[in-house]
């Protein structure tokens, strides 16, 4: 039987440490939905949305009631619309990112994320308009998430995406006022079952209709460390671990629960540390409590290199099955560490950069001056993607140009999006090396084969 | 199905009494209590079971966590998988 102290400790992670599980992501296949007629295409988009997740949102609540974990967020995610809708007559696929923003709406979802398209090799004609279509679907649409994959370990960098995404990123800002960007991903190595928004889509080798659960926590382990002050690394790093074992079998146990309910088969628990503006609920309060002044500081890669293996290895012996982006998130906005870090200039671009090397995405949730060319915002893509498909990794870049800000600003995106304060960029130009165009080859170790 | 309830708060007399007949008229059965009073915070986790429950488990949740807020105390109810899975391998 369990004792008192265990019950005790379990209320006290979700009552004062802030531990809940972030997201139910429902993953709809809707590669059957395509039809040369546009209305008739978004009437079965529409159709097989609702009639799939019409139990989502209130199954969540049920759970949530029953077992007294707060359930944050009921999402969707879809097949890539370029792919899905690819055989449609129409330029115009904002069309069917509205099709999708009705559909989450009449389930009650805050976020669909799908509006997608792979091109780390190359455009097809479903990939150029999707992407063309991104400002006006971002502009147009509530609930909508985009991303796009621009490189991979074994396709390389498509140089003319990562140039194209630049001027996209910047014509979203613009015509968006910047919170457009912040539901616009673009990737390098994307993962096919990533339930947490915005970068979330239904890959094409995923099942019909899936379960996928994120779990958060880093006030947890924020908690945990507290009660090891000044111990070597090794139990740093044990007590992570046991922290994430915790954290994940509360997902797995929620996971299967929402899989039986909706009758809908388990995919992964993503066991990513993910951050919110709330007190106490900072992935930067764990590195700091580490030792670090400030995250930023020298050692806070290191730091995060820890932090990110040691929820893995924690994790993945607590799930049956584990995928996702499982990691350490470090969103600026979205951490009220970072931001504070940020704020007094001991975060730099440079340093998050490197710690991307390291940590479960890429640079996310950066506020940048309206003024940022889109060449500059194309080649810290281009950096990016390196990071991802020479280290076999997903990166990501979640960059937002402010329109009219500058350094010294800050712009509230509300809610779990948060407060950015905008950051300095490195002002020299790219601006030839990304006019070049062309793919920059895969790695030699894309070659195993 | 199992679940457990737990009453946090300022300890008054009749607490015990209050929940336990709170669940009683809805024929929830209680099989353990146990309780401790740490820095004058009343705490209590009972496990109890809820097969033969008159109610649906989200509205004795409700309930219990109503008449915690009348008496200033913090109730609620939750299954006992959830305390299972953290804690047991």
């Amino acid at each position: 039987m369990i004792n008192a102290s265990e019950i005790l400790e379990t209320i006290n992670m979700i009552n004062q440490q802030h531990l809940d599980i972030r997201t139910i992501t429902m993953g709809i296949s809707i590669r059957d939905c395509g039809d040369p007629d546009v209305k008739r295409c978004c009437n079965k988009i529409y159709d097989k949305i609702t009639k799939k997740a019409r139990d989502l949102v209130r199954t969540g609540e049920n759970i949530e009631r029953e077992f007294g974990i707060p359930i944050v967020n009921k999402r969707i995610s879809v097949t890539p619309v370029a792919i899905a809708c690819e055989c449609c007559d129409t330029e115009d696929y904002a069309l069917f990112a509205q099709t999708l923003d009705k559909a989450a709406q009449e389930v009650g979802v805050n976020f669909i994320g799908g509006c997608s398209a792979l091109v780390q090799k190359g455009y097809t004609t479903g990939d150029r308009r999707l992407i063309a279509s991104i400002p006006e679907a971002l502009r147009t649409t509530e609930r909508v998430c985009s991303s796009v994959n621009v490189a991979s370990t074994r396709a390389g960098i498509n140089m003319d995406a990562v140039a194209q995404m630049g001027r996209i990123i910047k014509e979203t800002a613009d015509i968006t006022g910047g919170m457009g960007c912040a539901k616009l991903v673009v990737f390098a190595n994307a993962v096919e079952d990533n339930p947490f928004m915005a970068g979330a889509f239904h890959g094409v080798g995923e099942p019909e209709c899936v379960i996928n659960v994120g779990v958060s926590g880093p006030g947890v382990v924020h908690s945990a460390l507290k009660r090891c002050k000044g111990e070597p690394f090794h139990v740093v790093a044990e007590t992570i671990k046991k922290t994430a074992f915790r954290i994940t079998r509360m997902g797995e146990l929620v996971a299967q629960e929402a899989s039986r309910r909706l009758g809908v088969p388990f995919g992964i628990v993503d066991l990513s540390l993910a951050p919110t503006p709330a007190v106490g609920d900072s992935v930067a309060d764990i590195l700091e409590e580490m030792g670090l002044e400030s995250v930023g500081a020298p050692g806070t890669t290191a730091a995060l290199a820890l932090l990110n293996d040691a929820v893995k290895k924690g994790g993945v012996m607590a799930s049956s099955n584990v995928g996702g982006l499982s990691g350490a998130f470090i969103p600026v906005s979205e951490d009220a560490g970072m931001i504070r870090a940020a704020s007094s200039g001991a975060l730099t671009i440079e340093k998050l950069e490197a710690m991307t090397c390291v940590c479960s995405v890429g640079l996310d949730m950066i506020a940048v001056p309206g003024d940022t060319s889109a060449a500059t915002i194309s080649a810290i893509i281009a950096d990016e993607s390196a990071i991802g498909m020479i280290n076999t990794k997903t990166t990501a870049v979640r960059i937002i140009p402010v329109p009219g800000m500058d350094v010294g600003d800050r712009v509230d995106f509300g809610g779990l999006l948060g407060t950015a304060p905008i950051m300095p960029v490195n002002r020299y130009s790219a601006e030839d090396f990304i006019a070049r165009g062309g793919r920059i080859p895969a790695p030699l170790n894309s070659l195993k084969n | 199905m199992r679940a457990i309830v737990t009453v946090i708060g300022k300890d008054t007399v009749g607490i015990i009494a209050n929940v336990c007949s709170l669940l009683a008229e809805n024929g929830v059965n209680v099989l353990d209590i146990s309780q401790t009073v740490l820095q004058g915070y009343f705490t209590m986790i009972m496990m109890v079971d809820v097969s033969g429950s008159k109610v649906d488990f989200a509205e004795l949740s409700v309930k219990l966590q109503e008449r915690g807020v009348q008496q200033g105390l913090d109730i609620r109810i939750q299954r006992e998988d959830i305390f299972e899975a953290m804690h047991r391998i």
